[in-house]
This record gives C-alpha cells, sequence and structure tokens, in this order.
C-alpha cells in the first residue's frame, strides 16, 4: 500500500491530537506546520512510525516574513520517504526576538551543516547544536544577511569603489 | 636523400630585437636594466588564481588556438613560490580574500598581479554582502582587464600591457620610497 497523505495526517493528528498541528499540499507537497517546541517530538515520530519512516532529512532552512509579529522565522526541514519515495514539508513559526530551536542533530547526524548554515544565514539559534558557528561566511560577519531587514541599496558602503567600472 | 631542415630555422623562430648598446667586435655593452628587463617580460611564470568563468576564457587563452607561450608565459607554476604574474580570474568571495592574498605573499619579488575580468575588478555584477569588490581591496594590482568574461584577445592584451611594464620597470623600483608606501597601505612588509 502506498503511502498516502491522508494516511500520514490520520497518524499525526491520532498521536499528537493538537489543534495547532496544522496541514496544507500546496503543489501537492504535504506541509505540516507545528509549534515550535513540538519540532523534535514529531521529526522522532516521523522517523520511528513504521507506516511513516521518514528516515532522510533532505534541508533545513528558514523563510523571514518580516510582517508577521511573533512568528517572523519560519524553520522549514524537507523529509522523505526513500523507501516509498514519498516527500514531507515542516514548518515552524519562531519570533525574530528569540529564535530557539531544539536541534535536530541528535536525530539527523547530517543536520549538523544544515542547522550551522541556517543559522549562518537567518541566525536560528538551535538550541543543543554541538557547534553553532557559521559555515559559509566569513567568521567576522556581524549580521544574519538573508534576513529582509536591510535597504537593497546601502549608500553609506565602503566596499564599492566605482572607480574602476562604475555602476 | 638529403632532407631540407624545414624547422627551427631562423625565419620561423622569432627573435626579440636586442637592446641599444655599444657594440664593437666580441663584446657588447648595454644596461644592467635593459638585460634584466628584457628578460623578465618574455620569460612570465604565470599563476592562474581561477574561480569561475572568466578562468574558462583564461584556458582558452593557453590552448592552441590563442597561445600564450607565444609571448614567453609557457608554462603554468601552480606554485606560487615559483611564479612572477598571479592572474586572478573570477569572483573573489570575501571568504576567499586571506586565501589570495596568502597566495600573493608566498610569492618571491619581483611579483605582478593581473585582475581578469569585473569580477576581480570590481566585484562586476555581485554586488554583495558576500564578494570581495575588488582584489585590489586586499593586493595591489598592476593590470585590469575589463570583460564579463574577456575574451582570450582581451586577457592577451593585459598580459602585452604587464610585459610593457615589466620591461620599463626600474631595477630600484621595488625598494624605492612610494612602493614601500604601496605595500604598507595593504599591510604586506
Amino acid at each position: 500500500m502506498a503511502l498516502t497523505h491522508e494516511h500520514i495526517i490520520r497518524l499525526l493528528q491520532e498521536k499528537f491530537a493538537d489543534p495547532q498541528l496544522t496541514f496544507e499540499e500546496p503543489y501537492g507537497l504535504l506541509t505540516v506546520t507545528a509549534p515550535a517546541e513540538m519540532n523534535l517530538k514529531l521529526l522522532q515520530f516521523l522517523h520511528d512510525e513504521a507506516s511513516l519512516q521518514f528516515r532522510f532529512l533532505t534541508d533545513i532552512t528558514a523563510v523571514h516574513y518580516p510582517d508577521r509579529k511573533g512568528e517572523e522565522l519560519c524553520v522549514v526541514y524537507h523529509l522523505h520517504n526513500l523507501k516509498e519515495n514519498v516527500r514531507l514539508r515542516m514548518k515552524i513559526y519562531v519570533p525574530v526576538e528569540k529564535p530557539d530551536v531544539f536541534t535536530a542533530t541528535k536525530l539527523f547526524a547530517g543536520a549538523n551543516w544544515m542547522e550551522r548554515e541556517t543559522y549562518d544565514f537567518f541566525g536560528i539559534n538551535f538550541v543543543g547544536h554541538p557547534d553553532l558557528r557559521r559555515i559559509l561566511n566569513v567568521d567576522e560577519m556581524d549580521y544574519f544577511p538573508m534576513r529582509k531587514e536591510y535597504t537593497l541599496e546601502d549608500p553609506t558602503r565602503t566596499d564599492k569603489d566605482d572607480e574602476m567600472f562604475g555602476r | 636523400m638529403p632532407r631540407p631542415v624545414q624547422y627551427n630555422t631562423n625565419e620561423k623562430v622569432k627573435l626579440v630585437d636586442m637592446p641599444e648598446g655599444y657594440m664593437g667586435e666580441g663584446f657588447m655593452a648595454t644596461s644592467f636594466e635593459k638585460v634584466v628587463g628584457l628578460a623578465r617580460k618574455n620569460s612570465l611564470w604565470p599563476l592562474p588564481f581561477a574561480t569561475s568563468c572568466c578562468g574558462i576564457e583564461f584556458m582558452a587563452t593557453m590552448g592552441a588556438n590563442y597561445d600564450l607561450a607565444r609571448f614567453g608565459s609557457e608554462r603554468m607554476g601552480f606554485t606560487p613560490r615559483q611564479c612572477d604574474m598571479l592572474l586572478v580570474a573570477g569572483t573573489i568571495a570575501k571568504k576567499m580574500a586571506p586565501i589570495l592574498r596568502q597566495v600573493y605573499l608566498q610569492m618571491a619579488e619581483p611579483r605582478w598581479v593581473i585582475a581578469i575580468g569585473a569580477c576581480a575588478s570590481s566585484g562586476g555584477i555581485f554586488d554583495s554582502y558576500s564578494v570581495l569588490q575588488g582584489i585590489d581591496q586586499v593586493i595591489p594590482v598592476d593590470v585590469y582587464v575589463p570583460g564579463c568574461p574577456p575574451r582570450p584577445e582581451g586577457i592577451l592584451d593585459g598580459i602585452l600591457k604587464l610585459q610593457e611594464l615589466v620591461e620599463n620597470e626600474s631595477l630600484r623600483r621595488r625598494h624605492s620610497e612610494p612602493y614601500k608606501q604601496l605595500m604598507a597601505s595593504y599591510g604586506i612588509q
């Protein structure tokens, strides 16, 4: 029997029975939105449950919604059941003032670098991460470049030298 | 059957002109600077530092069609310690800036730098938080080659321009006060 979206939704609702757990299917990809503190329980259940077996973490990333008060930052997990070839997206929202999220490194070793990258670009604080430092950007960087809080062109910039080519 | 030699005759091998000097029977006198300039100009050892598409154009420049070897840059040296001419071809991320600087520092004097393409010269289209806005922010540059990417002809032109600089460079330049000030402005001893 193929793993259907209805089956996943039914199992999750039976297990957690939480009204804050919402489901949608944009472009046919099942998306679970959960409260931030539930992320590990959900990942663990999706990983262990015999009929679900989401055992491959494709990616962790984040989105910044500057207009959503109290839930500015969205952390997105992409999971994959390799056996049934079914994908699942999980979203949690955290406020930009306190972007604390439990780390998934205990469950997926591959989450280590993904979380470092997400921290690097969005400043998500993964609580319990063994080595949370910047991975792609220079170590001296003191801001999170992918947050939507900067003007498109900064007139006060000093590192852009227009002498040779100009704009 | 005698076979005439068809290669390495003087019509096929191009020689550089002799520098000005005083010549007599069995001797020739000229200035040391001219001889050194001539030698350096025609045996520049290139060190390619290619990170993106400009590097591909540079490979074409090295290939048989454009053949950089015609200008005395026969062999790429992939160690900075052997090379005279650093060719930076491509976007340099801010994270790579210290590595580029290290490569430059490992080269022995006299050393020259060509910035190939818009990215190496000014950051190019990557007006971004992660990209170095021109390599001249970390190392001094002698010749800038514009283009995105420049054609191999452009790169050859840049190298010929550099050869002019090398030929006419004073032997004392690297000990001069302005040069020391230039190095000091980049924080290089």
